[in-house]
């Protein structure tokens, strides 16, 4: 579920994450002054048919966008209401465009092919007390924490329901919390048993 | 900034991410628009982690949805979401946790319960909402107005969510006690 590593790669796949966030940064800088609903109606068509180009993948990640279309309705019906029709489906065409397009950079890009070109970043921030080393790891562990979470909290769920009827309440949430608290602070004590040393980390930080 | 602080900052980031995950576990629905937990979890990560910690834990989670990780409520992640018209509420988690944790240590001497709520409130409603119409505003063009009647909807939902969280914070406490950064 984390990771895209066995979908089905496509042309977009092989060009470099650096390429296509920066082509995101420039379009979103473009699409913004415009004004004109036919411009954005084309760029939208163009986004969607290099969904459409994906096939059945495309498609899937299309749908995972329906949620947004009540608030998109909303705030262009609302625009629609006060400004006339026309401001109402520009906005609303340059925010799906906007989605549909960064959408497509997550889509074909790895994760890890994004923190890569993200570390030059990182590097630049080391002197406000970035440590890209720790940051490394924090991302992984919420990756891998999810997963466990979410098994915990399914056999505490089951728990409860296996006993009565009544829903889940919210007093399980807070002795599920009070556990994982304790898991972590856990898994901190082995980090450190195993040998990940925060303090040679900062004082490596300090020198550079 | 030793591991046991990025284990739970990372640990906050990903219970903030796995609320979002699980819909209407506990949550009432409003109006026909389902409530996520994704805030409560927010709101918890600064009581429990404190004003600077806990906005680190929802920093750490907003880059690994951008990063393409589908945390986000509704299974949504990745950079499409900088771009949508909730961006303002998504961005407002941040200084939401921070002033959660800022007024939950400046309240050490009320019960638990009651400084979790007033900060839950502080934080997760009124810090949260004022970023939130910002977005919608610099958005969707919309005016004030517009924006404040577009989100009042939510209010009532956000306010049982504050409950929620100042009595999850306040049981967790109770059964661990070094659970709260600021009275442990």
């Amino acid at each position: 579920m984390m990771t895209d590593g066995l979908a089905p790669k496509t042309w977009l796949h092989r060009v470099p994450a650096g390429f296509k966030l920066a082509g995101l940064a420039l379009f979103s800088l473009l699409l913004l002054p415009v004004d004109d609903w036919r411009i954005l109606a084309g760029v939208l068509a163009v986004v969607l048919a290099v969904y459409a180009g994906f096939g059945r993948a495309g498609f899937a990640r299309l749908a995972l966008l329906r949620p947004l279309i009540p608030l998109l309705v909303i705030v262009g019906g609302v625009q629609a209401f006060s400004s006339g029709w026309h401001a109402g489906a520009v906005v609303s065409l340059r925010l799906l465009a906007m989605l549909l397009l960064a959408d497509l950079v997550s889509m074909t890009t790895t994760m890890s092919a994004l923190m890569d070109v993200l570390a030059p970043v990182f590097n630049l921030l080391r002197p406000l007390g970035v440590n890209p080393r720790k940051m490394a790891l924090a991302v992984a562990l919420v990756l891998r924490f999810v997963p466990v979470l979410l098994t915990r909290w399914r056999a505490r769920e089951e728990a409860w329901k296996a006993r009565t009827h009544r829903r889940v309440p919210v007093r399980l949430v807070a002795v599920f919390l009070a556990d994982i608290l304790q898991l972590a602070d856990r898994v901190a004590e082995s980090l450190d048993a195993r040998g990940f040393d925060t303090v040679t980390a900062d004082r490596q930080r300090k020198r550079s | 900034m030793e591991s046991r602080a990025i284990v739970r900052i990372a640990l906050m980031a990903a219970v903030i991410g796995v609320l979002g995950m699980l819909p209407g576990v506990m949550l009432p629905i409003a109006m026909g628009v389902p409530i996520t937990a994704q805030t409560l979890g927010v709101m918890l990560a600064g009581i429990i982690l404190g004003p600077r910690h806990g906005a680190l834990a929802v920093l750490l989670f907003l880059f690994v949805v951008l990063l393409g990780a589908p945390l986000l409520s509704g299974g949504r992640g990745g950079l499409g979401v900088l771009f949508g018209p909730s961006v303002g509420f998504l961005l407002g988690f941040v200084p939401a946790a921070f002033v959660s944790g800022l007024v939950m240590e400046r309240l050490k001497t009320l019960p638990v319960f009651a400084a979790a709520l007033v900060a839950a409130v502080a934080g997760g409603i009124v810090v949260e909402y004022a970023c939130g119409v910002a977005g919608l505003m610099a958005m969707a063009r919309m005016s004030l107005t517009q924006a404040l009647l577009a989100t009042a909807v939510f209010v009532p939902g956000d306010l049982l969510k504050a409950l929620a969280t100042a009595f999850v914070a306040e049981a967790s406490y109770r059964g661990y006690p070094a659970a709260i950064a600021s009275r442990a």
